[in-house]
């Protein structure tokens, strides 16, 4: 036990210095650490939300809405497809999570079964098969007929939206100039975004809160909206939507669109040339330009609206056909209103909207107090375990004592160089393993002191505190490592950041404790010879 | 130079003869602990409740009544306002909407932040929703569970199914004691208590596979020896380092306890008395249990044979 082969001596020595060599980056300034020469490691511990500030969003995907929005095209497509063949129908609509319609004419059912299953598309097979499958299903109950979507489908539509989802989450944080933020997939219909330092947390919540869906339609003219709501009859082909600024203020907008918002190429704040306010500017593709080109030049003096989810942000008039493919939004905004609009138009509409399952926000002053907290706390533990090692095991607790320093190098150096996040359960977790960590010093000293008492020479009481005490070492440690590893699986953010330090701290107390700790003992042992242990 | 010694070296404490008064006593506090928890309840935070909390920092001392009048007028339902470590540090709970989702809540904050006026600091916003919240409630149980079984497979693979029971017997009851004392003071129990326990757990166990390995040690040298005489060897045998890693692990959390700050404080003393049940649990739960299951005397046998090769 005490010898040690010379290349495991130089790998244990390598082992500490790395430790000392990655943690250090940590006690330097972080601007300092851009202009290292290439190859020194210049990581820091990576810092979570709970110490530096920033917001932990839990988005959920309201996947049933997507699925909604399916039935209804596909209610629309069944309407048209039976049209064009002039087929006769009544009661189309959706039912649950299935479109139905009853056909008029029994001798036509066949071949409207036909019409609607011709609709249907081919979808790559979800989950394990890989055999494409058809996206709807088809059945009748005499002239009756439903339309299911199927299950592949509906996981193939699902994955889709997740992926669309998460990139224009994604374009609309960029938007905003943060750094590092983290956006990611949780379970089947989940998004977990983390965004560090945020000044304006409320406004991140705006931003994602929005669908940004917008619409281009014009205003029907045949009627007046407070008529058409007082006569209880709202024409067909129009509905009643409110001004986003006055949700008193009704407008009779027809559901027909001139023009999506995802024919949008750019879209930027600026300010109105005459008034002076706040607008945005934007432009549309080139068969957005077309279409809204021909509409415009159709509708002259007829006014349009512009419909962001399901509010008219204005209606203005068409003064002369727009063909230019640019155009202008203004809807007393304020200069902040302008920006986010911009931001939510340049970087789409979600497909469906999202939900805030959880929220925790942590402001900077908070943050910096905590790391000030923790790190008072882990100096104060510190010395404190060092002048008690040192009180009780004289010459062989410094011993131990170092062996922790380099133990803790090594922690911090190994969470620089994984970059896992350090939390401030994460401290107390360095902390725990600070207390922790000299036990298996303690088991293999209180064992050697044992074997002294028991008479045995001073060379083979520390062979047998040494091999003794391993085989306790191991099970004490490994049952902590099963705790830390359970705690992982559980936890989210701060707590798994206790659990990962917990993990790596065993791992490195045991090799610091046994390793590097017996590594002193031997090299003293052998140049001191000593007749007598003052343990 | 002459060392500390917080344990004498010779210690002959007779602490099986102690054994049924402390599995009693144990007995006891686990049913009291049962009782309370299901009498009293747990003070659930945000996690497994769901809530709204703010921890906010005023200009000057907070004035907590003038804020509970002014928050109890907006119509949010109960307003938990309390002191949170400085006199200028306050937290606001109050319960999500029961309809409108996000939205709602974020309208709740709103209207806080608007009672409040400026001059008020936010130094934590935290909205946890009612499917989260049951979600964290059901991973937590699951985890405690999943890591207690866990260690009953350990412990019967490198000892024996005695060993096993005794110390997962011990496990539980350090769990439930812990669980007892936060109901019993009704501090926050979340996430982060979780976490406590079950390094409570990790803990705990560590310290019993110690006593254990000494016992198993003993079975094998004194063949003969009275059970009740050789486990109590080998707890005193064990007693110096028990004392000495309980002794190091608290110093550490004590000074996590009074300089860590407020966010760490239920976390800390959840761990500062989960150790020191723990350390009790080892000596006069585990170690006396081991008497009332009995355990295999012969340990000659094959079974054994790689133990004796790494201790070789």
């Amino acid at each position: 036990m005490l010898h040690f082969e010379r290349w495991k001596i130089i790998l244990v020595a390598l082992v500490c210095f790395a430790g000392f060599a990655y943690s250090a980056p940590n006690f330097f300034p972080k601007d300092s650490l851009t202009d290292m020469p290439a190859g020194l490691p210049d990581k820091q511990v990576n810092l979570g939300l709970d110490l530096r500030g920033g917001s932990y969003l839990l988005l959920e995907v309201d996947i049933d809405a997507v699925m909604k929005d399916r039935l209804q095209s596909l209610v629309g497509d069944i309407r048209k497809a039976l049209r064009d063949e002039s087929i006769r129908y009544t009661g189309l609509g959706v039912k649950g999570d299935v479109a139905t319609v009853r056909v008029t004419d029994p001798a036509q059912l066949d071949k409207a079964m036909q019409q609607i299953r011709d609709l249907s598309t081919l979808v790559g097979g979800g989950g394990f098969s890989a055999t494409p499958t058809r996206d709807i299903e088809v059945t009748n109950q005499g002239n009756l007929i439903s339309v299911k979507v199927t299950e592949a489908a509906r996981l193939a539509r699902q994955r889709s939206a997740m992926q669309q989802s998460i990139e224009i989450v994604r374009r609309r944080i960029d938007a905003l100039g943060t750094t590092e933020p983290v956006i990611q997939q949780q379970g089947a219909d989940r998004i977990l975004v983390q965004v560090p330092g945020l000044k304006d947390p409320e406004n991140l919540k705006n931003l994602l809160g929005q669908t940004a869906k917008l619409t281009f339609r014009l205003v029907n003219n045949s009627a007046s909206a407070q008529q058409a709501m007082q006569a209880g009859s709202v024409p067909a082909g129009s509905e009643i939507l409110y001004m986003q600024d006055n949700d008193k203020q009704p407008v009779l907008v027809e559901r027909q669109v001139m023009v999506g918002g995802d024919h949008l190429t750019d879209a930027q704040p600026g300010f109105d040339s005459r008034t002076g306010e706040p607008v945005v500017n934007f432009r549309f593709d080139s068969t957005g330009a077309r279409l809204f080109g021909d509409v415009t030049k159709n509708n002259v003096n007829r006014p349009f609206a512009i419909v962001l989810d399901g509010k008219v942000i204005s209606a203005p008039v068409i003064r002369e056909p727009i063909t230019g493919g640019q155009g202008q939004i203004s809807g007393s905004f304020t200069v902040a209103e302008a920006n986010n609009l911009a931001i939510l138009l340049r970087a789409g509409a979600l497909p469906a909207p999202l939900q805030i399952l959880e929220e925790r926000t942590v402001g900077p002053g908070l943050g910096a107090d905590s790391i000030a907290a923790g790190e008072i706390a882990s100096l104060i533990g510190f010395a404190a375990v060092i002048i008690f090692m040192a009180m009780t095991y004289g010459f062989f607790g410094v011993l131990a004592n170092v062996a922790l320093i380099i133990n803790v190098a090594l922690i911090m150096g190994v969470l620089s160089l994984l970059q896992a996040t350090l939390t401030l359960p994460g401290i107390a977790g360095i902390v725990l393993t600070i207390g922790m960590a000299v036990d298996a010093n303690v088991l293999i000293y209180e064992r050697i002191r044992e074997e002294l008492k028991a008479g045995k020479s001073v060379i083979a009481s520390l062979e047998a505190g040494y091999s003794r005490a391993l085989s306790t070492i191991l099970d004490a440690n490994i049952t902590t490592l099963i705790a830390a590893i359970v705690l992982f699986q559980l936890g989210s953010g701060p707590v798994r950041g206790f659990a990962v330090t917990l993990a790596i701290g065993v791992v490195t107390s045991v090799f610091t404790a046994f390793t590097v700790n017996r590594l002193f003992v031997a090299t003293w042992y052998q140049r001191r010879r000593p007749k007598t242990l003052n343990l | 130079m002459r060392h500390l010694k917080l344990i004498p070296s010779d210690t002959k404490i007779p602490f099986i003869k102690f054994r049924h008064v402390a599995v009693g006593i144990s007995v006891l506090l686990i049913i009291a602990s049962a009782a309370l928890t299901m009498m009293r309840g747990l003070n659930f935070g945000i996690d497994f409740e769901g809530g709204i909390l703010l921890e906010v920092a005023t200009d000057g001392p907070a004035d907590i009544g003038g804020l509970r009048t002014k928050l109890g007028s907006l119509g949010l339902g109960e307003v938990q306002i309390q002191e949170f470590g400085e006199a200028n540090d306050v937290l606001i709970r109050v319960q999500t909407p029961d309809e409108g989702g996000d939205a709602a809540s974020q309208a709740v904050i709103d209207k806080i932040k608007g009672a409040l006026g400026e001059g008020v600091d936010y130094r934590r916003v935290e909205v946890v929703g009612p499917q989260v919240s049951g979600e964290l409630i059901q991973s937590g149980v699951t985890a405690v569970i999943l890591a207690i079984i866990l260690m009953l497979i350990y412990i019967w693979f490198r000892f024996e199914w005695q060993f096993s029971l005794g110390s997962v017997l011990a496990l539980v009851h350090d769990v439930a004691l812990t669980i007892g004392v936060f109901s019993f003071l009704q501090l926050d129990f979340s996430l982060q208590t979780i976490a406590a326990i079950l390094t409570i757990i990790g803990y705990s166990m560590n310290d019993t596979v110690v006593v254990y390995d000494r016992i198993r040690e003993n079975l094998r040298k004194y063949k003969r020896m009275d059970l009740g005489e050789l486990v109590d060897l080998s707890i005193n045998e064990t007693l110096s380092r028990t004392v000495m890693t309980s002794g190091t692990t608290l110093l550490a959390l004590f000074a996590l306890y009074i300089f860590g700050g407020e966010v760490l404080r239920d976390f800390t003393f959840a761990m500062i008395f989960g150790i020191l049940v723990g350390t009790y649990s080892s000596i006069f739960i585990a170690s006396p249990l081991l008497l009332y299951i009995g355990v295999k005397r012969d340990w000659s046998g094959t079974g054994d044979a790689k133990v004796q090769q790494a201790k070789g």
